[in-house]
């Protein structure tokens, strides 16, 4: 897309919008939220899973949709990460990936 | 120090472990930007205005396909819907920031600052502007100093496959998961949400596979009978 509209270059314009929608995305679960005086308990419980639930959905398809080095990766990362601090699992689960790709997995 | 300014330098702190593993992506986006028809100035803009890694690559695929420009902001959009979410619980995090502090500050909101801060909050630590931003500007200048590095030097990541660089963000976001296993019903959300965000991923596709699944998740939490050790409502208030 090359088109200008009023003397600016429509990417530029497209690039604005999306600055826009994704500021509204950032500001809009809060401006919404800030009308409640006090947060129902089921809301409250709602609130308390959305960064699990959301990191989760993150994760489990690349678990299942890439190969079985990344799966294989996940898994163990999985089972170190319940025991292990993240720093840890991260810098293992970093040299698996690597290693299991250079195996050929 | 001042407190504001130690807590500033943990911010950097936290920030560390972020910048190193999202430099790659930024590098990636900028040497992809002008792969796909943007000029290293629009590169280096949207990274400085939209700063959301994944939904600027979705937008980047697009703009090579020559589709019309609310298609692009649209589906800007529903990559990055998963934000309301995260603004939604953050906002009882932020009772320290007033005005256009707290407008500055969810500019800065992205997925490892979320995470943060709600980890930060739930240990009884004061979320002050000063560590949010500690945390939010090394992230932010480093992201768009990348996109310009990355839009010059087109091919810095000869095989980013093969140094495992591509997969790093699966295994983060895991780690971040696993940090919240204490909360209650934390399982069965985590089950519930990866199941239904794999099963969408197949039946409706990407980007709505984080949408649909996070909330199929929270609705589990809604239904389970409310445990203690959640967050009362005192502290909530905004």
């Amino acid at each position: 897309m090359n088109g200008v509209f009023w003397g600016v270059p429509v990417n530029v314009w497209t690039i604005l919008a999306a600055a826009v929608v994704t500021y509204a995305t950032r500001i809009g679960g809060h401006l919404v939220l800030s009308r409640f005086k006090t947060i129902p308990p089921r809301v409250d419980a709602a609130l308390n899973a959305v960064p699990a639930a959301v990191l989760t959905t993150l994760v489990a398809p690349a678990a299942v949709t890439n190969g079985s080095a990344e799966a294989l990766t996940l898994a163990a990362c999985l089972i170190l990460g319940l025991r292990l601090p993240m720093m840890a699992m991260f810098a293992i689960g970093w040299a698996l990936i690597v290693a299991l790709r250079a195996l050929g997995l | 120090m001042s407190p504001s300014r130690s807590e500033f330098f943990q911010g950097v702190r936290a920030s560390l472990p972020i910048v190193v593993s999202a430099a790659p992506f930024g590098l990636l986006f900028g040497a992809l930007a002008v792969d796909n028809g943007l000029s290293t100035g629009e590169a280096v803009l949207m990274s400085a205005l939209v700063f959301a890694g994944a939904s600027q690559m979705v937008g980047l695929n697009l703009f090579s396909d020559h589709v019309a420009p609310w298609i692009i902001v649209l589906s800007v959009f529903a990559v990055n819907f998963r934000h309301v979410l995260y603004s939604a619980a953050l906002g009882r995090r932020m009772g320290l920031m007033r005005g256009w502090r707290k407008a500055a500050a969810f500019f800065f909101l992205t997925d490892p600052q979320y995470a943060a801060t709600e980890a930060r909050g739930e240990g009884r630590v004061p979320v002050t502007f000063a560590w949010y931003m500690g945390m939010a500007l090394p992230i932010y200048v480093m992201w768009v100093g990348e996109a310009w590095a990355g839009a010059l030097f087109g091919r810095l990541l000869a095989d980013p496959a093969a140094l495992g660089i591509d997969f790093l963000l699966p295994i983060y976001f895991l780690g971040l998961v696993l940090g919240f296993q204490s909360r209650p019903g934390w399982l069965p959300v985590v089950i519930v949400s990866g199941l239904a965000s794999i099963a969408a991923f197949y039946a409706v596709g990407s980007p709505w596979h984080v949408s649909l699944g996070a909330a199929a998740g929270v609705l589990v939490a809604m239904i389970l009978p409310p445990q203690p050790g959640g967050v009362d409502a005192a502290e909530v208030r905004p």
